[in-house]
C-alpha cells in the first residue's frame, strides 16, 4: 500500500519521549527511553515488539493519556504543554481517536450500539437534533459495514468482528485526522482479521486518515504499514519503510524476531534458521542512538 | 504409516444450554497414529478444544455425546467411568493447555506441582520424585532446576511457566500429549522456544501429539498432518503437504490466503461473513454461506468426504465427478504448481 506521504509535514512527532513508572525509586521502570520518531499525515506507521516493550505506553502517551516523565509529543504543530487546557484537551480529543484490542471490554455493556456510537457526537456538540443524530449513527454504521438494525442492540448481541467494527465506528464519529490502533486484531479470529484490516485500509483511502498501527503480528504489520518501528525494551531499536525492514533488517533484534515469525508455508518452515538475540553490554551503552544508515532507515546502535 | 494410536469415529456431542441445543461437534472422525504431530486447526467455537475434551474426558456436566466412540487401545473412552478416565488422564494422556498463568496453581511451589504428578501416576518415593522432577525441569529448559524447583509460579516469566506445564504433562510418561493453543498466550519468540522444546521432547520421547491452533503458521511447522475444522465438523484432513499445497475445501482455501505473506501486494484476501450459530445450524453445508464457490446443493445436502489422494480427504461437493469445474483462486494455484513440482522431485509420494 502506498499513500503520498508528505515528508516534510508531520502530524504527530515524538522527541526523545521518557516515561518513567515509580521514577527514582528502586522499582523504576523505563517503560519509554529516550523515543523519538514522527508520523507523516496520511500514512500508516507500524510500532511492533513483544509484550512489555512500551508499544501501547506509546500509543496512550500519544493520545494524552500520560504526563510524559520527559521529552515532548508535537500534534500538528502543538506540543504536549500547549494542549493541556481543558478547551485543547477538548479540541485535541476531536482530532485523535483509538481502537482498542479487546472488543469484548472496550464497549459498555449497558450502552446501546448507537449511544456508543454517537457519544463523541454528543460532547463535541457535532449534532444539531436527535434526528441528525441517528442519521449520523446509520451512516457510520454502513460505512464500518453493519447495518441500520444494529443500532438499537447491546454489545453483547454481536461477535468479536462485529464489535470491533463498532469500535472503529466509534472513533470515527468525531472525524478525527488521527488514530491510534491498539492490537486492534489480536483478539480476532484469523478470516475476521483480514475483514478488519480491509476495512481501515478503504476507510484510510476514503478519508485520508493518519493511522498508528500497534501489533505483534510482524506478517499484518508488514501488510498495512508504510514504516515501521521496532521496539525493544523500551527503546526504538530501528525505523525503516516495511519493505526494507522486512528485506534488509540490520539490528540484530530485527534480524531475531523476523527470523521467529511462522509462515503457512511447510516447506519454508523446515529451511528456517532461528536468529537468537541476547542484549549484550552493547545494547545499554548510553551513548546509542538511532542513526541513518542510509535514508530513512534508522538503527539503534 | 505407524500404528494406530487412537481413533475418533462419528463423534457428536451437545451442550444443553439456556437458549437450547448447541450442536458443537457434528460427526467428527478422525486417527491418531504413533509419533506423529497431528495439527487441529479452526476458528473459535469449530470444536478444536471440544473435540480434545471429550477425549480427556473433561466435559462439563450440560454435555451430551450424542454418537460415536473415541478407541484407545481397544476400549471405548467415552463408556468409561470417572474412576478409569482419572487412570488414563496424566498417565496415558496429558494435556497442556493455553494459559500457563492460569493451568498452574499458584499457591503450590512447582516442585510440588510435579511431584504429585509423579507420586500418583507412577507411584514414585519421595526422594526418587525429587530427582525425576529436576530431571523434567532440565529437559524443559528451565535453568538451575534444583534452586528453582521451590520456587512459585509468580517467579517465573509466562514463557517459562508454560515450560514447567509441559514439565507438568511429561510428568505421568504419556503416550498421548494434546497441546490446546500452547503458544497463544506468548510472544514471537518465546513461541518459537516452546514449539522447538516440544519437537525436542516428541523426538526424545517418541511421543503423539495432538496440537491444537489457529495459526497456520505454527502448524506448518510442527504437524505432520492436519486437520481443519470449520462449525464443529472437519472439513478437510491430510497430510501438511496436502493442505498447505493441495487444498481442496474453499474454507482452507480461504484461511491460508487471508494469513498476509511478506510478497503480497494489493488487498488481503477476507472470507466474507461470520461463522454460523451451532444453535441453529444451517441446512446443508454450514459453510455454504460464506462460500464464493458454493454450489446449489451446497444449501441443501451436506456433502461426504471424498478421497482426494491416499489420506486426503475433503467434505465439499466441488469434488463431486459432477460438479462443474471452477476457477482456484490465484494464490491456491501457485501452490498447487508446488505440489506438482515436489510430486516430480519424488518429495511426495
Amino acid at each position: 500500500m502506498t499513500v503520498n506521504v508528505l515528508k516534510e509535514q508531520p502530524l504527530v512527532q515524538i522527541k526523545q519521549l521518557k516515561q518513567y513508572y515509580n521514577e527514582g525509586t528502586r522499582k523504576e521502570v523505563k517503560a519509554l527511553d529516550d523515543v523519538t520518531f514522527d508520523i507523516y499525515a496520511g500514512e500508516t506507521f507500524g510500532l511492533v515488539g513483544e509484550s512489555g516493550s512500551g508499544k501501547s505506553t506509546i500509543g496512550r502517551a500519544i493520545v494524552n493519556l500520560y504526563t510524559p516523565t520527559d521529552g515532548d509529543i508535537i500534534f500538528d504543530g502543538k506540543s504536549w504543554s500547549q494542549r493541556q487546557s481543558r478547551k485543547s484537551k477538548l479540541s485535541f480529543n476531536k482530532e485523535v481517536q483509538m481502537i482498542f484490542q479487546d472488543p469484548y471490554a472496550s464497549l459498555n455493556p449497558r450502552m446501546k450500539v448507537n449511544d456508543i456510537i454517537a457519544e463523541g457526537l454528543d460532547v463535541h456538540q457535532l449534532v444539531r437534533n436527535p434526528k441528525e443524530r441517528t442519521e449520523r449513527v446509520y451512516e457510520l454504521l454502513e460505512a464500518v459495514g453493519l447495518n441500520r438494525d444494529h443500532a438499537t442492540r447491546y454489545p453483547y448481541e454481536f461477535s468479536g468482528g462485529q464489535r470491533q467494527r463498532i469500535g472503529v465506528a466509534r472513533a470515527l464519529a468525531v472525524e478525527p485526522k488521527f488514530i491510534v490502533c491498539d492490537e486492534p486484531i489480536s483478539a480476532l479470529d484469523v478470516s475476521i482479521q483480514s475483514q478488519i484490516i480491509n476495512l481501515l485500509e478503504e476507510l484510510q483511502a476514503e478519508r485520508g486518515l493518519t493511522y498508528l498501527f500497534i501489533a505483534h503480528d510482524l506478517s499484518m504489520v508488514k501488510h498495512f504499514s508504510d514504516r515501521i518501528g521496532m521496539m525493544y525494551q523500551g527503546k526504538i531499536v530501528e525505523i525503516a519503510d516495511s519493505d526494507t525492514l522486512y528485506s534488509e533488517p540490520q539490528h540484530p533484534y530485527t534480524k531475531s524476531l523476523l527470523s521467529s515469525i511462522p509462515l503457512p508455508d511447510p516447506d519454508y518452515e523446515k529451511e528456517r534458521q532461528r536468529i537468537t538475540f541476547k542484549p549484550d553490554g552493547n545494547f545499554f551503552n548510553p551513548s546509542n542512538q538511532l542513526v541513518e544508515v542510509e535514508p530513512n532507515h534508522w538503527v539503534y546502535q | 504409516m505407524n500404528e494406530l494410536a487412537l481413533s475418533v469415529k462419528d463423534l457428536t456431542v451437545s451442550f444443553q444450554t439456556f437458549a437450547g441445543k448447541l450442536h458443537a461437534l457434528r460427526q467428527v472422525s478422525f486417527d491418531l497414529y504413533q509419533g506423529e504431530t497431528l495439527a487441529i486447526v479452526g476458528e473459535s467455537g469449530s470444536g478444536k478444544s471440544v473435540t480434545v475434551r471429550s477425549i480427556m474426558g473433561l466435559l462439563s456436566k450440560n454435555t451430551l455425546v450424542e454418537k460415536g466412540e473415541i478407541r484407545f487401545k481397544n476400549q471405548n473412552l467415552l463408556d468409561y467411568t470417572d474412576k478409569q478416565k482419572e487412570k488414563i488422564r496424566g498417565s496415558q494422556i496429558a494435556m497442556i493447555f493455553q494459559d500457563p498463568m492460569t493451568s498452574l496453581n499458584p499457591t503450590l511451589n512447582i516442585g510440588s506441582q510435579i511431584i504429585e504428578v509423579l507420586e500418583k501416576k507412577r507411584a514414585m518415593k519421595r526422594q526418587e520424585a525429587v530427582e525425576e522432577a529436576i530431571n523434567l525441569l532440565d529437559l524443559c529448559g528451565i535453568p538451575n532446576p534444583e534452586e528453582r524447583i521451590t520456587q512459585y509460579p509468580h517467579q517465573f516469566s509466562g514463557g517459562q511457566r508454560q515450560r514447567i506445564v509441559i514439565a507438568i504433562a511429561l510428568a505421568g510418561d504419556p503416550e498421548i500429549l494434546i497441546a490446546d493453543e500452547p503458544t497463544t498466550a506468548l510472544d514471537v519468540m518465546i513461541q518459537a522456544q516452546i514449539i522447538e522444546l516440544l519437537k525436542k521432547i516428541q523426538e526424545e520421547k517418541q511421543m503423539t501429539i495432538i496440537f491444537i491452533t489457529h495459526d497456520l503458521g505454527v502448524v506448518a511447522n510442527v504437524a505432520d498432518r492436519v486437520a481443519v475444522m470449520y462449525a464443529g465438523k472437519i472439513v478437510e484432513i491430510g497430510s501438511v503437504d496436502d493442505i498447505y499445497y493441495h487444498p481442496q475445501h474453499p474454507y482452507t482455501w480461504g484461511l491460508l490466503t487471508s494469513m498476509p505473506t511478506p510478497d503480497l501486494e494489493g488487498k488481503l484476501y477476507a472470507i466474507p461473513g461470520t461463522p454460523p450459530d451451532l444453535l441453529n445450524p444451517p441446512e446443508g453445508d454450514a459453510f455454504a454461506f460464506r462460500n464464493e464457490y458454493a454450489l446449489a446443493i451446497d444449501f441443501v445436502q451436506e456433502p461426504p468426504f471424498f478421497e482426494v489422494r491416499p489420506n486426503h480427504y475433503a467434505a465439499t461437493w466441488l469434488l463431486h465427478p459432477k460438479a462443474p469445474s471452477i476457477e482456484v483462486p490465484e494464490k491456491i494455484k501457485e501452490r498447487y504448481n508446488h505440489f506438482e513440482e515436489k510430486i516430480k522431485r519424488g518429495d511426495i509420494q
